[in-house]
Parts: C-alpha cells; sequence; structure tokens
C-alpha cells in the first residue's frame, strides 16, 4: 500500500476509463456531458502513457502525450463547434431528440 | 515514500470522485466545474512523479482553454436548467444496466491486463529521476521533440490549424440586418455620385432622401 508502483497509477487509469464509459452509456442530458466523458478517457491514456514513460525511464510516453493532448483540444473545438450549430437548426441537444438520423 | 503514498492517495482519491461527479452531475455547469478539478488533480499527479512540463501543460490546456471553452458552450446554448431525467424517462432506463454491465467488463478486463503483465520486478520501485543527468523534464522533452519526432510535431501543428479553420467555417453565420463596415464601398465612392448640386426654391426646402 505504501510503495506506490506502477500498478497504481494502472489502476487509476483503468479507473477513470470506466468512469468514463459509463459517462458516455448512461448519459441523458446533453451531448456536451459526452464530450466531457470523451475528454475523460483520453485523460486516463494520458495517465497510462505518462506513468509508463516515467517508470521505463523512456521519454516517447510524454511526447505521444503532448500529441494526445493537440487532438484532444482540436476534437473539443470541432465538437463544441457541430453542438453549436446542432442547437441552432434543432433547438435542443438533448441525447434523447437528436433522431434526425433515425438512429 | 510516505508523502508519496499520502500525495498519490489524495490526488486519486479527488480525482475518481470528480470524475464520478462529471458523469452524474444534475447540473452541466457543475459536470464543467468537476471537470476542471479532475484535470487539476491529475497535473498534480504529472508534477509529483515527475513529468512536469506535462502537467503545467495540461493546467494550461485543460484548465485554461478547453474547459473555458466548454463553459462558454454551455452558458451560450442555455441548458443548465435541462435537468438531469436518467431514471424518469421510461425510454432511457433500459439503458442503464447495460452501460454498467459494459462498463464493468472494460474495468476489469483492465484490471486484468495490469495484473496479468509480467514486468520486471524492479519496475515497480525504481522511478528514474529524470534529474539524473543533471537535465531537467522539459529539457529532455524538447531534445526529443524538436529532433526525432519534429515530423509529428508539425503534424499537430496542421491538426490544430486545420481544427480552428473548421470550427471557424462551422460556426460562421451571415445575419440579416446588421450594418458592417465595408472599406471597398468606403473606398471606392466618387463625387460624383455622393455630391449633387440642386436648385432650391425659394421657401421651399428640399427632400434629400428621396
Amino acid at each position: 500500500m505504501i510503495d506506490i508502483g506502477l500498478g497504481h497509477y494502472l489502476t487509476l487509469g483503468a479507473v477513470i476509463f470506466s468512469i468514463g464509459i459509463i459517462g458516455i452509456f448512461l448519459n441523458r442530458k446533453n451531448i456536451i456531458v459526452i464530450l466531457m466523458s470523451i475528454e475523460l478517457i483520453l485523460l486516463a491514456v494520458n495517465i497510462n502513457l505518462v506513468s509508463f514513460s516515467i517508470y521505463l525511464g523512456d521519454l516517447s510516453g510524454q511526447v505521444f502525450t503532448l500529441f494526445i493532448l493537440t487532438v484532444a483540444a482540436a476534437e473539443a473545438a470541432i465538437g463544441l463547434a457541430i453542438i453549436v450549430v446542432y442547437f441552432r437548426n434543432s433547438g435542443t441537444i438533448r441525447v434523447e431528440e437528436i433522431d434526425k438520423l433515425k438512429g | 515514500m510516505i508523502a508519496h503514498a499520502i500525495f498519490f492517495y489524495v490526488f486519486s482519491v479527488i480525482a475518481v470522485v470528480s470524475a464520478i461527479m462529471v458523469t452524474v452531475s444534475k447540473n452541466t455547469v457543475h459536470s464543467v466545474f468537476f471537470l476542471i478539478l479532475d484535470f487539476i488533480s491529475i497535473s498534480c499527479l504529472f508534477i509529483m512523479i515527475g513529468a512536469e512540463f506535462l502537467g503545467m501543460i495540461m493546467l494550461i490546456v485543460y484548465v485554461g482553454a478547453v474547459a473555458v471553452l466548454f463553459l462558454f458552450v454551455v452558458m451560450m446554448l442555455n441548458v443548465a436548467q435541462q435537468k438531469n431525467q436518467w431514471f424518469v424517462s421510461k425510454d432511457s432506463s433500459r439503458h442503464i444496466p447495460i452501460g454498467l454491465l459494459i462498463s464493468v467488463i472494460i474495468f476489469f478486463e483492465l484490471i486484468i491486463v495490469i495484473g496479468g503483465w509480467k514486468y520486471k520486478p524492479d519496475l515497480f520501485n525504481s522511478a528514474k529521476s529524470s534529474l539524473e543527468n543533471g537535465v531537467s523534464n522539459t529539457h529532455s522533452l524538447g531534445q526529443v521533440l524538436y529532433t526525432d519526432y519534429i515530423h509529428v510535431f508539425q503534424i499537430s501543428g496542421m491538426i490544430l490549424l486545420i481544427a480552428m479553420i473548421g470550427a471557424i467555417v462551422l460556426t460562421f453565420r451571415q445575419r440579416e440586418g446588421v450594418k458592417k463596415q465595408s472599406y471597398l464601398k468606403q473606398i471606392s465612392r466618387e463625387r460624383i455620385e455622393s455630391v449633387e448640386v440642386l436648385e432650391v426654391a425659394s421657401n421651399k426646402g428640399v427632400k434629400i432622401d428621396d
């Protein structure tokens, strides 16, 4: 318990990843919370990469975490822009009422 | 070692609890606040483990930009009043058991992967300090990032540019009835079309607007 090793960090990443999955599945409010859950999932991936990078002494993990940060920021911007456009066109972003594609 | 353990448990408990609160809180604005708390505690973990550059970048990018963007959109779309209706709507409640099941399965798969992976025994405790050869984390990251990964670095810049253009193109609209300044019209005015000499009858005046 006292010795914090790689396994602790990986477990933390797994917990946060699963919470993100739960957030995507159980969300009934609006799409913005789904986007936030995706951010949580990317955060869990970042935790894994950084802890492996530190404990293996290899810097590549941190470099790729940087790129994941970039892609996450771009994804958040595009996703929020799509949500804004959708809200402007249809007046709602509730998950239940978004059924234009009849899926 | 004790301090490491204490800080790890404190920050990870805060991170997990706030991640749960992101998904279950009724108000979307509260979800964004808990997301900020989550990112802050994870970046504290990063700084503690020795990746201080990534921790700081995480604070700047996520808390400073992404979370504020989320907050802007939440407030702009006026969805904060839409209350959570998890267990009210009968249509949605059938997703909940399936979602919980899938999430639990994924969690235990990840735990099995972590537990079954035969890493080297000395890997647990040998947190290599990046300061051992007198080079800070930021310095060594910069040495790798601008030499070995320069192409990927530039491609990520292109991704950001395309994302910016895409967001602007998606949300741009021309509204009717909004007066704008048109430089072309301003500089292409001629004297002959803007100044006119009129014959004015006495005691009558002129209606210029006609």
